[in-house]
């Protein structure tokens, strides 16, 4: 087809694909996402369990939610660059979208160390706050021999 | 290889044509979409920075462990499992209604748009389900000093740390009428909760075991509000790109790309679409997976 039987802006016709190698290219994408959906989803079981377990390890726990965000990262990835094509399109196109996106960067971790820095501040000038919600479950089982008591009355 | 000589040559910049080889209308559809992520950014970060001001936040696990038709069986991460497959298998069927717009196949672009909407019609029952559950579903929770039936709101969170058997002991003492009858009845289906109004309030009182009992304490207020804000802003999303999609079926039908020469304006119902999956991604990380 003539590019500009299309649309008189496009000088370069879009490299399509022939069916059978778009077909792949689909079907290919479609399962990798499923699988990262379903690896995430096992991990999602698994810090569940965790969670459940007697005393959990809070960094075992935070390596794995790591890992299901790089996963995340990466079916964005396949989405933004197979199914919206934006993998072909040309440079100049794809740097202005994004070369903007990095401002996230700076967004989440500011942000996130500011939502630290609350709570820290609170903790420390606000004792009855630090108090009423800090959890208590995983503390050394001072409480655990009274609690059975009104039972047993 | 011929496309990446022929783009090295073309100066991309000296007038006459667009410098980024791409119709007016989708490189302002991407330009929208980058806005809307950060739109979708900020909310989602704020939802972070809250909870990160927190001791303590609900467990995901812990608040959407319900399933259709499963009654109180603790299933966590399985009915959004089944929202985030139908939502990436309609984001494969847009690709196809693109693709057959590609080729002029009017047929094909109707029947995979058709699929589209049945998914995004799907994914809004589901979201609609789960809402009115979390809505609806009053959980025991203690507050105040009482045992109050609540369920998930924007005012009140029945999702937090467990209660000790000696808070609760007391709460019971303090505690409606009402809330300990519902009480009873969870713990021994066989009572009627007419009956058990009518009892006096020390023999129900009596019923209860403190001890059996797993009610959870009132939790962090902000957790409904960013839950029904976000998904809500997303489903809302969704329910627009179901619009889009339906108009742009119609507008097939009628043959209004054909005589135009190119289904282009797939491509950008399309790419909306395509977002819509990708925020999805993100909504379910940050809300049901962490």
């Amino acid at each position: 087809m003539d590019p500009h039987a299309v649309s008189s802006e496009i000088s370069v016709p879009h490299e399509h694909h022939s069916d059978a190698d778009f077909k792949k290219r689909v079907k290919k994408t479609t399962i990798l996402l499923s699988i990262i959906t379903v690896v995430e989803l096992g991990i999602g079981l698994l810090i569940y369990n965790m969670h459940k377990g007697e005393n959990p390890s809070e960094l075992l726990v935070l390596m794995f939610k790591g890992v299901v965000c790089i996963l995340t990262l990466a079916k964005a990835y396949y989405i933004v660059a197979v199914f919206m094509h934006l993998g072909d399109e040309i440079r100049n196109f794809i740097m202005t979208i994004v070369v903007p996106l990095l401002l996230f960067i700076w967004f989440i971790i500011a942000f996130l160390m500011d939502g630290n820095s609350f709570k820290d501040l609170r903790n420390k000038f606000d004792p009855h706050f630090k108090e009423r919600t800090m959890p208590k479950q995983h503390e050394p089982a001072k409480k655990a021999p009274e609690q059975p008591q009104p039972g047993r009355q | 290889m011929d496309t990446t000589a022929t783009t090295h040559r073309t100066k991309w910049w000296s007038g006459g044509k667009s410098p980024f080889n791409l119709e007016y209308g989708k490189v302002m559809m991407w330009y929208f979409l980058m806005s809307d992520a950060f739109t979708f950014g900020a909310f989602l970060i704020s939802y972070g920075t809250i909870r990160f001001s927190h001791n303590y936040w609900p467990d995901p696990n812990v608040v959407f462990n319900a399933f259709p038709g499963a009654g109180h069986a603790n299933l966590p991460l399985a009915f959004v499992s089944v929202m985030t497959f139908i939502l990436i298998i309609s984001s494969v069927t847009m690709v196809l209604a693109v693709h057959a717009g590609h080729k002029g196949d009017k047929q094909g672009v109707i029947k995979w748009l058709g699929w589209t909407i049945v998914g995004g019609l799907a994914f809004l029952s589901c979201q609609a389900w789960e809402w009115h559950h979390l809505i609806t579903g009053e959980h025991a929770t203690l507050i105040d000093g009482q045992i109050q039936w609540v369920g998930q709101t924007t005012r009140v969170n029945p999702w937090g740390e467990l209660a000790s058997t000696s808070d609760l002991t007391a709460a019971i003492q303090n505690s409606s009428q009402h809330s300990l009858a519902l009480l009873v009845q969870e713990q021994d289906h066989s009572q009627v909760y007419e009956q058990l109004m009518g009892m006096p309030k020390e023999k129900l009182i009596s019923m209860i075991n403190a001890s059996d009992l797993h009610i959870r304490e009132n939790g962090p207020v902000a957790f409904g509000g960013f839950f029904y804000g976000i998904t809500g802003f997303h489903g809302f999303h969704v329910f627009s790109g179901v619009v889009i999609n339906i108009v742009m079926l119609i507008m097939a039908q009628q043959d209004v790309f054909k005589r135009r020469g190119h289904y282009l304006m797939i491509e950008k119902a399309g790419l909306y679409w395509h977002f819509v999956d990708l925020v999805w991604v993100f909504v379910f990380l940050v809300f049901y997976l962490i």
